[in-house]
């Protein structure tokens, strides 16, 4: 009682009004009450029923059990480490070009580095099917190599995301630092190595974890990617939905949103350590 | 900034790799998906490239340009749904405490980083006709119905006989309610970033000079956050036209987006030169609102600073 | 002044977000037509009382009565007062005239009176002729003036200056004082400004209310709180002052008081007011003496070091180091070209006239 009369609302303090909070708060529920539901009943020990019956994992249990869920969630993973790697290599080196040269064409490349960023998913994904089967990509090559494909695609996309991360950490450096490094000495290098990839850090971390989470959700252009040896989990939780709901695939989907829930947290405590501004922003 | 000759050995190490893989792993197919796209199918596997605008005369025939316009009609819808939910959503975020700021941002950013094929399944989950929806609804039917028993009431069935199951998937309705749910963070975090922006004393300029907020909402807050509102338009028009999961899992037969299409011109129906060229126009539809939003902002935004 | 009538009445005024107290208990009564100043460093709660004046904040507890009305559940939109923000928060999207216009078309007044109204409020701030440029095409002190404009065409009972000056360049600033106290006199609103510089408040305002962290320390015209500060706290703020602390011996004639100090000795300083205990002693370094004899004998003399001279232009500030311990700081103005100034290491005695000595409580 005393709290409400000591502190009225003020003209600007929308958040403090009940209408706002209702809108906030249904947002909110709308964001995230099919998300949670899907979690909290995959530990229903009951087939299919909104009646909790007891807390249970063993539709986990079943999920790791289900070998072609298991194959496709390893599949998945090397793709997005591999694709993770090669993407923060290639962006880095685009993000160092563009924001350290200029050059004739500028202008027409960086719109060229923004394409894969822009397009509807569906385009790339069809070039990328026809591409592969124009160029006659071998199909039936032993693990990993058969995920060749799918991994070259996932670059395609991701490597211009890391870019733009990396590009706006590097806006903050100040030249200055580089040029006393040489100042003292040191080579193109040296300096390199020793004051702009420090500065990096972490926007090549917050590009990292975007590039994985951007291969590891991929569906669409996988979807035109892959063969019938090749499923990733994307396309097998597909296939499994097409058929039915299943626990089994909510408690496969659980497991899913933890993996990404565990890396964003990794990327703010990171983000908040690192105490500069950094690519959660960027890409935000 | 160097100018490239300045030191052309890092400039062609850094500039080579990348350049070599966008050229041979996207632009080449682009490239490829245009030759395509003004060739003739010959054979089952066959394409040869003959140079002709058939198939996008095919394109605008009224069968497709339905689909183009019922595309169209969706992502406008969605942008307008997420328009209208959004602004209040980013006005509470912007004049939050600071502490709660943070957080209020990750709950809107965090679908985001979840995967789409998983959030729509729950989507799915929820709404279909044996969902946990309409499960609750049940629940809550059956237990007022036996309060109606108890009160002796039951014969006259108030509520109907039996408790009638919402089909709620599969249908235009869905496929909408689904866009917009997967496109709600593209909307909120544009406007945030603009409102955030924006110097707290116009609004208060505003109110001292007699102006209510409605009025001040119009006059001041909505003009000075439109290069903010013409970004989160496009941000969220552009993925939501080109959406093929969406109208795949949600839709029924008569909710198919041009992506569907698209689809299954690669897949099913074998037809790559018609394919090519739905996938073109879908990609210049893409550029063209690109260059809206471009002209848009750079008018607007002069003398915002 | 304060023959005329009370306009704004603040009585026990207290905001607090959480612990934090911004206003702690503020009363003030502020008369019609005043040009009226909030002095204060940063974070003192002027800018937090003003803004309660112009309704964007509430109080926690107390009153804010403007005319005699209780303003407590008064939106800004509905308060006879208009603010000049620090920003000039001038809306970027519209022309000169749609700015000063704005308030009026909000009031639905006639077209025809708007337009006159304007035209008048611009003239006024003499920016006949700018009604169509944008806001972007103004330099920093025509950007103020829009703002001044758009507030005054209003006709507001109170203006709200927020640090109205502070982003103007030294030159401008000071054309700016003078033309603000001009304008006040010719509209005879009641003028309220905000501001952390003294210089401002002193040249420009009837009367300043001198803040401290949420409190009221003084309220004086600016020459009364020049000369006669009240404590410890306006003293130091207010211009420069060599302060020391000491306690009294005893009274004096009963209207003189003995006060014995650390390092300068026992010194009797004429006051009427009955004191006791620990008290500040304060003397303006204008107010100080220096000669190469000691001083007559109506003043207190004490011999030292000159330590350092830093010179101003206008003026020099001599610091003497006294054999007694205290750095003591005089202005010398440079009255001539060839103004002799002491040199560091010069041995010379320093002092000043009881009655110039100020007796401040803690």
């Amino acid at each position: 009682m005393s709290v409400r009369s000591n502190n009225p609302i003020g003209p600007l303090d929308y958040t403090r009004r009940t209408w706002m909070r209702l809108v906030l708060l249904g947002t909110f529920i709308f964001l995230y009450a099919p998300t949670v539901t899907l979690v909290a009943f995959s530990f229903n020990d009951s087939r299919r029923n909104i009646v909790w019956r007891g807390f249970t994992f063993k539709y986990y249990e079943k999920a790791w059990n289900n070998s072609s869920l298991v194959e496709a969630f390893a599949n998945s993973l090397t793709i997005a480490f591999l694709s993770t790697l090669i993407s923060v290599i290639l962006g880095t080196m685009t993000a160092i070009l563009l924001w350290r040269f200029r050059f004739p064409g500028k202008a027409g490349y960086e719109g060229a580095m923004s394409l894969p960023i822009v397009i509807p998913e569906i385009c790339m994904g069809v070039a990328m099917l026809a591409f592969f089967s124009r160029i006659g990509w071998p199909s039936g090559l032993p693990w990993p190599l058969n995920l060749g494909a799918i991994t070259i695609a996932h670059i395609s996309f991701s490597f211009p995301f890391v870019t733009v991360v990396v590009r706006a950490r590097l806006a903050s450096f100040n030249r200055e630092l580089e040029e006393a490094a040489k100042d003292l000495g040191a080579g193109e290098w040296q300096a390199f190595k020793d004051i702009l990839i420090p500065h990096m850090r972490p926007g090549l971390i917050a590009g990292a974890l975007l590039a994985f989470t951007l291969s590891l959700d991929d569906f669409v252009i996988t979807f035109f990617t892959s063969g019938p040896d090749t499923i990733t989990f994307p396309i097998k939780i597909y296939s499994m939905i097409r058929f039915s709901v299943t626990p089994e695939v909510n408690a496969a989907s659980a497991v899913l949103i933890a993996i990404t829930l565990v890396m964003t947290t990794f990327a703010l405590w990171f983000q908040s350590r690192s105490g500069g501004q950094s690519g959660g922003r960027a890409h935000g | 900034m160097d100018y490239w000759r300045k030191s052309p050995k890092v400039f062609w190490s850094f500039g080579i790799p990348p350049t070599i893989w966008l050229f041979a792993f996207f632009l080449a197919p682009l490239f490829l998906v245009w030759g395509l796209s003004f060739g003739e199918k010959q054979g089952i596997v066959e394409v040869a490239i003959t140079g002709t605008l058939e198939n996008y005369s095919r394109a605008v025939q009224p069968l497709y340009l339905q689909i183009f316009l019922k595309s169209f009609w969706y992502a406008g819808l969605t942008t307008f749904f997420c328009l209208v939910i959004s602004f209040p959503v980013a006005l509470a975020i912007t004049f939050a405490p600071e502490r709660w700021k943070p957080i209020l941002l990750l709950l809107v950013i965090l679908p985001f980083w979840t995967n789409l094929l998983i959030r729509t399944y729950a989507l799915i989950a929820v709404l279909r006709t044996n969902g946990y929806l309409n499960d609750l609804l049940e629940l809550i039917w059956l237990s007022a119905d036996s309060g109606l028993r108890i009160l002796g009431l039951g014969d006259w069935d108030l509520f109907g006989e039996r408790f009638n199951r919402f089909e709620l998937l599969y249908n235009n309705f869905a496929v909408v309610y689904g866009l917009v749910y997967v496109h709600l963070p593209f909307m909120v975090l544009p406007l945030y970033a603009a409102l955030d922006r924006m110097d707290r004393s116009y609004i208060e300029a505003s109110l001292d000079l007699g102006a209510g907020q409605w009025r001040t909402f119009r006059s001041v807050i909505v003009p000075l956050a439109f290069p903010g509102i013409i970004s989160g338009v496009i941000i969220t028009f552009i993925p939501a036209l080109g959406s093929y999961l969406t109208p795949d899992l949600l839709g029924g037969t008569d909710s198919q987006m041009i992506a569907n299409v698209i689809e299954r011109q690669f897949k099913s129906a074998n037809d790559w030169p018609f394919g090519a060229a739905l996938s073109f126009l879908l990609m210049y539809l893409t550029f063209f609102a690109l260059a809206v939003r471009a002209l848009l902002t750079r008018h607007n935004g002069k003398g915002l600073t | 002044m304060a023959d005329r009538p009370v306009i704004l009445q603040i009585k026990q005024v207290v905001k607090n977000f959480g612990n934090v107290y911004a206003v702690n208990g503020v009363n003030l009564n502020i008369h019609e037509g005043e040009f009226f100043a909030l002095l204060g460093p940063s974070g003192c709660g002027k800018t937090t009382l003003l803004r309660m004046l112009a309704g964007f904040e509430f109080p926690s507890e107390g009153s804010i009565k403007i005319d005699g009305k209780e303003t407590r559940d008064i939106p800004p939109n509905q308060r006879p007062v208009n603010m000049v923000f620090q920003s000039y928060a001038v809306f970027p999207h519209m022309t000169v005239f749609d700015n000063v216009a704005y308030g009026l078309k909000v009031a639905k007044t006639p077209r025809e009176e708007v337009k006159k109204r304007v035209q008048d409020a611009l003239a006024l701030v003499k920016l006949d002729g700018y009604d169509l440029r944008k806001p972007d095409q103004l330099s920093g002190g025509q950007r103020q003036r829009v703002a001044l404009a758009r507030a005054l065409v209003k006709r507001p009972r109170v203006l709200l200056l927020d640090e109205p000056l502070s982003a103007l360049d030294a030159k401008l600033r000071e054309a700016m004082q003078l033309e603000l106290v001009k304008l006040q006199k010719a509209v005879g609103i009641t003028f309220v400004i905000v501001t952390h510089d003294q210089d401002e408040a002193l040249s420009m305002a009837d009367r300043i209310a001198v803040m401290e962290n949420g409190v009221v320390r003084q309220v004086a015209p600016p020459g009364e709180l020049y000369e006669s500060p009240n404590c410890r706290f306006v003293a130091d703020f207010i211009g420069r002052m060599n302060l020391f602390s000491g306690i009294v011996e005893g009274q004096e004639d009963g209207s003189k008081l003995v006060v014995s100090t650390e390092l300068l000795g026992k010194l009797t300083i004429p006051h009427i007011e009955k004191l006791s205990g620990k008290l500040h002693l304060a003397v303006r370094p204008e107010k100080l003496r220096i000669s190469s004899e000691i001083l007559p004998s109506a003043h207190f003399s004490f011999p030292g070091e000159v330590d350092a001279v830093v010179y101003h232009g206008s003026e020099s500030h001599v610091y003497l180091k006294t054999d007694a311990g205290p750095l003591l700081c005089a202005t010398l103005t440079n009255l001539s070209r060839s103004s002799v100034r002491p040199e560091k290491g010069e041995r010379l005695w320093i002092g000043w006239a009881p009655e110039d000595t100020l007796v401040l409580s803690e």
